[in-house]
């Protein structure tokens, strides 16, 4: 069931979720099986920033009703230790690279396109512009306007496929994708995760004062988090149609997928790849199997 | 890094063989071709069915449990009822089948040196110590719980000193009592400890002030266990490791201190 990504032949239609699988702490774990039985047919790096980021102080989950609530904060080497030390083991995949980047201006994602633009085993960009504006504090691709602009000159900078990762978080993601696609993206993906938070639980009764129980503060280290797995499936699937319906670039879709059922229901609405994210937590082998079932229902009878 | 045992990539469906009680615990025992692993390795743990439509329709997430023994084509592990993932665990029958992903992570070390080896174990964290204890010749075993029902966990090491919190059962007192009185008498020893993160910090403390060496096995809430969601980390000296990849048993001088929210 190989696929053609914006010019990069693809094995199969089902690729990872970024952050949500470390290829090299994959080998630490399970050896070179990894590269034998690699799951996804690209594979799309945890995002990059200019400058290294400890991320978030944990606690960093939290387990909601078929789903996750995470608050990892990115944390990365920075793009100068990603290209020296993780590039070249990311190059000994056997699929190509896609890498996401992150940046609060247009030229910081500029310089992360640009020096991307000079490693042939980086086969895409993708956009993550989940991140607030500087200035704003509004996340770039939750307005139709910024992120266009932002697109706009970045594009540019490359001459390597550009994918927007689209955020759910705004009044009307379809909007944001044409943005993208006017902006100059060659493909758009999504959904991120959902913003969402968590209290810490009582494990004792409140303590009650004059003014009624204390409340219970944030659980996630980092106040709020983004909600992913089956839980929002349903939304996710609803976003993709709508962006579907309103560019003519490709699609990543993803959110909750499971089983090559849930993979299919994306490609129903228009998705050109999936992406398989919280369900490799529960198990590595989870994008394979979709990938493996996809193309055994493809066959023909 | 060191090396280790590694797990096949992908999770695989073990039969449960046995499902017993151990005072406040339970044991579950499940059927596993293996790979056998290191003491101190950990496997993710999931019921086949049923998994999920608990309390707060959970769990949605494996859990991670250190093994805690393997042999004869079994891998043991200690449950406690803590939530709907553990309780979920702790309902399995035998026949049922478990979703396990592992082994993984990195274990302990053996002790170097001639250090004699001094066990250290608190509540459930018991666990990794009876694996470890199995592949060592000789070891010195403390292990503390809260009262007598719980130290019935003492049964899964042999030779086990115990501490309780109430008196009811030898010590009254903590764990780190009886650590601290094993190093006044020979502190030329290695330190393996398990255990809630206050008794993990007071041993840590204990051994830091004596030069002794120790390796702690952390615990951390994980979705994934193979340094996929960076969810686990704990603050190091030189900044927040996995305690799935990078852990769970740590040098203790790599830790300024043990908490949940370091």
């Amino acid at each position: 069931m190989s696929v053609d990504f914006c010019g990069i032949p693809l094995a199969h239609p089902v690729i990872n979720g970024s952050g949500t699988f470390d290829a090299i702490a994959a080998r630490t774990a399970f050896g070179v099986a990894i590269d034998e039985r690699f799951p996804f047919a690209a594979f799309v790096s945890k995002t990059i920033t200019l400058r290294p980021r400890a991320g978030n102080p944990p606690p960093r989950l939290w387990e909601a009703q078929a789903g996750l609530v995470n608050s990892i904060g990115l944390p990365n080497k920075g793009l100068e230790r990603y290209l020296a030390e993780d590039l070249p083991a990311l190059s000994r995949l056997p699929v190509p690279l896609i890498t996401n980047v992150m940046g609060s201006t247009a030229e910081e994602l500029s310089e992360l396109v640009s020096a991307c633009e000079e490693h042939e085993e980086i086969a895409a960009v993708e956009l993550n512009v989940s991140c607030p504006n500087v200035h704003t504090g509004l996340d770039i691709g939750s307005d139709p306007i910024q992120l266009e602009r932002v697109v706009s000159i970045v594009r540019p900078v490359s001459g390597k496929p550009l994918i927007v990762k689209l955020t759910p978080n705004c009044a009307d993601v379809a909007a944001c994708a044409v943005a993208a696609q006017e902006g100059g993206a060659d493909a758009v993906s999504l959904v991120n995760t959902l913003r969402a938070m968590a209290l810490a639980p009582r494990r004792t009764p409140a303590v009650h004062s004059q003014d009624g129980p204390a409340p219970a503060p944030p659980w996630l280290g980092g106040g709020t988090g983004g909600l992913s797995g089956p839980a929002i499936r349903p939304v996710a699937l609803a976003q993709v149609a709508a962006v579907r319906r309103r560019v003519s670039i490709p699609v990543v879709g993803m959110g909750g997928i499971q089983n090559a059922a849930h993979a299919r229901q994306f490609l129903d609405v228009g998705a050109t790849l999936v992406a398989v994210g919280t369900e490799s937590f529960r198990d590595p082998g989870a994008a394979g199997r979709i990938a493996r079932e996809l193309d055994l229902e493809s066959a023909p009878r | 890094m060191s090396e280790r045992t590694l797990a096949p990539f992908e999770r695989r469906l073990l039969t449960v063989v046995a499902n017993e009680s151990l005072g406040a615990y339970r044991v579950l025992k499940a059927a596993d071709p293996g790979p056998a692993p290191d003491a101190g390795q950990f496997a993710m743990l999931a019921s086949a069915k049923r998994w999920g439509a608990g309390e707060d329709e959970r769990p949605y997430l494996p859990r991670a449990f250190s093994y805690a023994r393997f042999a004869n084509g079994e891998a043991h592990f200690l449950l406690e009822d803590v939530g709907p993932g553990t309780r979920r665990l702790c309902e399995l029958s035998p026949g049922e089948g478990l979703w396990l992903l592992g082994p993984l992570g990195a274990g302990f070390q053996p002790p170097r040196d001639g250090r004699r080896a001094l066990l250290v174990g608190g509540g459930v964290g018991v666990a990794p110590l009876a694996i470890l204890q199995d592949g060592l010749d000789d070891a010195t075993v403390l292990l503390g719980f809260r009262d007598a029902q719980h130290a019935e966990g003492a049964a899964l090491l042999s030779g086990a000193l115990v501490a309780t919190d109430d008196g009811s059962v030898g010590h009254h007192g903590l764990v780190t009592d009886l650590l601290s009185g094993e190093l006044d008498g020979d502190a030329h020893a290695s330190v393996y400890a398990c255990g809630p993160p206050a008794m993990l910090e007071a041993v840590r403390a204990t051994c830091a002030e004596r030069a002794v060496p120790a390796q702690l096995a952390l615990e951390s809430g994980m979705a994934c266990g193979f340094g996929a969601c960076f969810g686990c980390v704990v603050a190091t000296r030189d900044g927040y490791a996995r305690v799935c990849v990078d852990g769970p048993v740590v040098a203790a001088e790599r830790l300024e201190r043990v908490g949940e929210r370091a």
